[in-house]
């Protein structure tokens, strides 16, 4: 972003940055910088707060009050992300026979369907459909049990693009298992869904365990490491 | 707490960083008579359009229009349900057609740019040629000011 700053200054645009990495910022002298300690991924704080997102903007456009720079400014607010589980509620067993995990993601398929219909769009699809998640999360189950990953048939080839759809097609669901997309559910902080899927849902130990396998058997550092985030 | 933004903060604050010779200024024109766009590092592109590949050093031209914009950012590092909640949390186009219907801004842009923010180390390909190429096509339709959003 700061390094966009520049670029855009210099083409004779005026730019206000709304930072994540206050050092970053720093160090670049962007021209006006408003210092944002929000979660990562939401820039502008608090997602549904109109309100708040335009305190955040005008505090931004202050900045053009400035007669010269860098002029870094903080948001007095700082919002955290929160790594404890959101709390919702996950599907009973339904075929015995099936993996816990494979099981589970055919059981959350109709919280997705329903964020789906509320949003429209998805984020699922780099690699896997959601018709398909099923069989991509068995690829996973068989590289965890000690089939090498080469010969796991992971979908398209790329293990950040399917992991990314599998967590994906996990949050969007839990945004209807907790009510949020559809319903009166409070929002969650950032990272509360992501540490529910990690520490509560069979798919998300057990990408965790497929990790540690590729890993344990030396797969490339870009192969194993991107499958999830990287304080896990 | 969150170990994961304390640990991506981090890596930031350790993170070298290109030096910019400096810090362009352009005095700007008053607010509520410009014209202002969205630059956002979120990998952001429309529903079936072109998807952003690891490491995508281009970037996206987005309709001021559209608001079924798909999240195309590679890094697991980062909540990505803020903006499946609400796009405005990375991307606040919304806000920004309400400051124009009230007079606080000129205009909104009729188009905005999206890039990845995960580029490569040295930023040279962003910096020496798709960063102004961006700034041009903004350039192209009278923008006067940007707000820049990362993730």
């Amino acid at each position: 972003m700061s390094t966009l700053a520049h670029v855009f200054e210099e083409a004779g645009i005026a730019t206000i940055v709304l930072s994540s990495t206050r050092s970053v910022a720093e160090r670049m002298a962007n021209p006006r910088t408003l210092h944002c300690e929000f979660p990562l991924g939401r820039p502008l704080g608090k997602p549904s707060d109109a309100a708040f997102q335009h305190d955040v903007l005008a505090r931004a456009f202050a900045l053009l009050d400035a007669t010269e720079g860098p002029v870094l400014v903080d948001h007095p607010e700082v919002i955290e992300a929160d790594e404890t589980a959101l709390s919702c509620q996950i599907p009973p067993r339904f075929d015995a026979d099936a993996h816990p995990a494979v099981d589970e993601a055919n059981g959350i398929r109709k919280a997705y369907d329903r964020t789906l219909e509320a949003r429209g769009m998805t984020n699922v699809g780099r690699s896997v459909e959601p018709d398909g998640m099923a069989d991509a999360v068995q690829v996973l189950v068989d590289i965890a049990a000690g089939t090498p990953w080469k010969e796991a048939g992971i979908p398209g080839g790329n293990t950040t693009a399917l992991c990314h759809d599998i967590r994906t097609y996990y949050e969007e669901a839990a945004l209807s298992l907790a009510n949020v997309i559809d319903g009166d559910g409070d929002i969650p902080a950032g990272r509360a869904i992501e540490a529910w899927y990690f520490d509560e849902t069979e798919t998300g130990k057990l990408v965790l365990e497929a990790r540690q396998v590729m890993k344990d058997a030396e797969a490339p550092f870009p192969v194993w490491f991107y499958m999830v985030p990287g304080h896990r | 707490m969150s170990n994961g933004d304390v640990q991506m903060r981090e890596l930031g604050d350790n993170f070298p960083v290109p030096d910019m010779g400096g810090t362009p200024w352009v005095t700007p024109k008053p607010l509520s008579e410009s014209k202002v766009a969205i630059v956002t590092s979120a990998a952001l592109y429309p529903a079936g359009g072109e998807a952003f590949e690891a490491g995508d050093t281009s970037y996206r031209l987005i309709d001021s229009a559209a608001r079924d914009l798909v999240l195309g950012h590679w890094s697991p590092n980062f909540d990505r349900t803020g903006v499946a909640i609400d796009l405005n949390v990375v991307y606040p186009i919304d806000r920004l057609e309400e400051l124009a219907a009230d007079g606080t801004i000129g205009s909104v842009a009729p188009q905005h740019v999206a890039f990845a923010g995960n580029q490569p180390d040295d930023v040279s390909t962003i910096r020496m040629d798709s960063g102004p190429r961006a700034a041009a096509a903004l350039k192209a339709d009278d923008v006067d000011l940007v707000i820049l959003t990362p993730v």
